[in-house]
This record gives structure tokens, sequence and C-alpha cells, in this order.
């Protein structure tokens, strides 16, 4: 359709209902369109579905609940500081990097990094072409990749965050070995079929896991290495 | 039997209250989900491929399930709860003691907070490894790391509650850490969350109030938010 063949009255007048006009091209003809995927209705196949996942959690949740009381300690005693002083768990991964990190960095500038890193996910095109981390010039990637990870271990080595460490080496190994296995199936093969960004998701997550793991069981007095099984108090 | 359920099913009464018959065919079952209140985030049919269960793990529905299991309890156990230094502690104990199933009540509620804060982290694990951030979901997915900080933020305001050396000390730690941001902005923030300069009957009140309303009526705004742009974006 040319530009002039039609004019659309684009009203702005706000007290008037807008007019709507639809325009059908002589060529289209009204016709079914052909669903490209496979449809069921909502009621009964995610309704139900939806009601069973819910009654099975509460289920699980009250026999949980019949079984093991929630912690209740002796009343607050601002006197009687508890060695060591632990905030909840999904916090111990934090207060793990305090440990290692001067408060300015654990307690803020990470947390926030983590925050902002999260939310811009999406706009910077990250993982949306899912293409293999070794994809496009194996040289540049592999300068810029053993760079990044060398700069990451002296600063972990200075402050001596082995926890950290230890998985990122791992890690590093499983980046690299399709760079040199060159084997297009098995393990290797799907590990080179990953992402620059699933590798740092992944990385970020099992650190995550790790230290709120350390903080959980492996901390004692003194945010000391205490094995679980060795009794505390 | 079923005469009598038909009848009941038929009845002027029963229709005035849900508008559409028995979910029995096509027609019948897209109007149970669009004449419904409840279901009408839903839309009437959903692709197949969004059902199956190793694609989602439920997480975010059971994340919805969590929160309503939490608000349930959490509203019965307000009625025993008094946000006082001098009352807390033994409140706790009266629900552990002397309320019927106030000791059920209270482990629900606290292993469905710690259960919820895990769902909701790996729920946005699944969305970032199924890529369903791309867009036009951009924006849901901000919205989603706001939720996931509100179900820090709620868990953590509730750990206070108790008024045991457990909830004292576990927030005496984490506002500490907030102290830590510079330019006295930490010190700020601290003093206003906590009412004062130390965890006191200020912080257990600005805690319990956060906790029960604040917070809550932000995830659900939020929530809300949340649901209708998977459901414009085409989800279920």
């Amino acid at each position: 359709m040319k530009e002039k063949d039609f004019h659309l009255e684009d009203s702005s007048n706000a007290k008037k209902p807008p007019k709507r006009v639809a325009f059908i091209k002589a060529r289209t003809a009204a016709r079914v369109k052909k669903e490209d995927e496979e449809m069921v209705m909502t009621v009964p196949n995610l309704v139900g579905r939806e009601v069973i996942a819910f009654e099975i959690m509460v289920i699980i949740l009250s026999v949980i609940s019949l079984f093991f009381n929630a912690p209740l300690e002796w009343i607050a005693n601002p006197e009687h500081t508890p060695n060591p002083a632990k905030a909840p768990w999904y916090f111990l991964g934090l207060q793990e990097l305090l440990h290692y990190f001067p408060p300015i960095v654990a307690g803020v500038i990470l947390p926030t990094l983590v925050v902002v890193a999260l939310i811009v996910i999406p706009y910077f095109r990250i993982n949306q072409k899912q293409e293999g981390f070794w994809k496009e010039d194996r040289q540049k990637t592999l300068m810029i990749f053993l760079a990044a990870v060398g700069i990451l271990s002296v600063i972990l080595f200075l402050f001596d965050v082995y926890a950290m460490l230890i998985p990122t080496w791992i890690m590093t190994g499983m980046i690299l070995a399709p760079y040199f296995s060159k084997k297009e199936d098995g393990i290797i093969g799907w590990l080179g079929s990953r992402s620059l960004s699933w590798w740092v998701m992944t990385w970020f997550v099992v650190i995550v896991v790790i230290l709120t793991t350390i903080g959980i069981l492996f901390r004692g007095p003194e945010w000391s290495w205490t094995w679980p099984w060795h009794e505390i108090y | 039997m079923k005469k009598f359920f038909e009848k009941i099913f038929q009845s002027k009464v029963w229709r005035s209250i849900f508008r559409h018959g028995l979910p029995v065919s096509n027609r019948t079952r897209a109007e149970a989900v669009f004449y419904n209140f409840f279901l009408h985030v839903h839309p009437t049919k959903v692709r197949k491929r969004s059902l199956k269960f190793t694609y989602t793990w439920g997480l975010g529905g059971l994340s919805v399930g969590l929160f309503i299991v939490l608000v349930f309890t959490g509203a019965l156990l307000m009625l025993y709860y008094r946000p006082s230094v001098a009352q807390a502690y033994w409140d706790m104990k009266d629900l552990q003691f002397v309320v019927s199933s106030g000791q059920f009540l209270r482990n629900m509620h606290r292993w469905a907070a710690h259960a919820m804060v895990a769902i909701v982290f790996l729920h946005m694990m699944r969305v970032f490894y199924t890529g369903s951030y791309r867009p036009p979901k951009e924006f849901n997915w901000v919205i989603g790391v706001m939720l996931l900080v509100i179900t820090v933020l709620l868990s953590y305001t509730g750990y206070l509650l108790p008024w045991d050396q457990l909830s004292y000390w576990g927030i005496s730690v984490g506002t500490n850490m907030v102290r830590s941001v510079p330019f006295g902005i930490g010190d700020k923030i601290s003093f206003l969350l906590l009412g004062g300069n130390s965890v006191g009957e200020n912080a257990l009140v600005r805690f319990y109030v956060l906790h029960c309303f604040i917070i809550p009526v932000a995830a659900m705004v939020l929530m809300g938010i949340h649901f209708w742009r998977i459901r414009k974006d085409g989800g279920v």
C-alpha cells in the first residue's frame, strides 16, 4: 500500500472516542491462521497440574513441620554475643566473603555488583545467541580469558580466598578442555557448546553454593574452620 | 446423586456465582478460565511445550504457592504475637506450649519461608538457563530480580520477630554489614531500619510492620505485574 492511498485520522482529542478503521488490502483474504505450536486447554491441563503441585507442596511442608521444629533459642541478650554470631543462612555466603575481604568490598560493592549484573542480563543480549565459548577467534578468546582468570586468581590468592580460587580453577580447566581436545561429542563437546554467559552464571551459582555451605556448616568460633561433626557448643 | 448435582449446577444461584457450565466441552473449559477472577491470569489455552515439567520445574508456581502458605500461616501467627521486647519471646513460648498446634503453625511458616528463598533463587536460575528473559520479557526479568530481593528481605525481617538469641544476633550481623556503606550512608540506613543505633524495641516494631505489611504488599503488587506481563508476552 502506498503512503498516500489513505489518510489515517490520528485523533488527538481526548474527549472523543477514536474512530476505528481497519484497512484490508484487496489481496488479503480472511483465513484461519495456522497454529505453529500445539496448544491445550488451560482447564484442566494447567490448572489441574497447579492444584496437584500445590497440594504435594503443602503435604511435604506439613510432614516436615510435624517432625522438625523451628529453632527457638534463649531470649535475646545484648550482653551475651554468641560465638560465632551468624546471619540467616542465605546471608552466610556474604558473611563468608566478609571474612576474606574488607567490609566495604564484601558488604557493599560485591552485592551491589551482583544485583546490577543480574538486572542488566537481558539488556546486553547476554546468552541470546548461546554460541559456544570458543566459536569465534580462538586465539583472542584464549588470551582475554587467561588474562581475566589470571587477574581474578591473583586477587583471590592475595586475600587467601581458596574457597573461590579452587572452584575457579576447576571451571577454568573445564572451559579450556574443549580448546585443546576439539572433540565434538561427549562431555567435552557439551562443555564446548556452553556460552560465555552460561559459564559466568554457573560460576556465580557454584561460588554462592560453596560459600553458603562453608558459612552454614564449616564455621565455628571466631569464624575459624570447624568440621560440622565437631561439637562447638 | 448425579442428577442431584446436575440440578445444583443448573440452579439459578449456582449460575449467578459461576457463569459457566461444567468444563465438559472446550467452550465451557475456556469459559471456566475467563469467567473466573482467579483463573483469568491464565490464557484459555496454553502451549503444550510450556506444560512440560522438566522445562519449568514448576518453580514459579511453587513460589506463589509458598507465598500463599506464608500469608495464611503468618496471619494466624499474628493473632498470638505482640511485637514488643517484653512480650515477643514469651508469645513464642506460648505458641510452642500453650496454643493448640502453635508449634506446627510456626514450623510451617518457618520452613515455608526458607523454602521460598531457595525456590525463588532456583526459579531465577531456571529462567536464565532456558533464556526466558529474551525480548520482550527483559523488564519482567528485572521485576523478577526485585522479587528475589524482596523475598530475601521478607525472610530477613521475619527473622528478628521471635526475639531469641538467633534473631537478635542474626539481625545485628546483618545491620552491621549495612553500616559499611561509605560516606555515612550506611549508618543512616541502619538507623532508619532499626529506629536507633542498636537492635531494640523500635527495631522490633519496624521489622514487624515491614514484615507483615509493607514488604508483603510490595511483593503482591510486583507479583501482579510479573504474572500479568508473563501472560501478555504469551506465557501461561
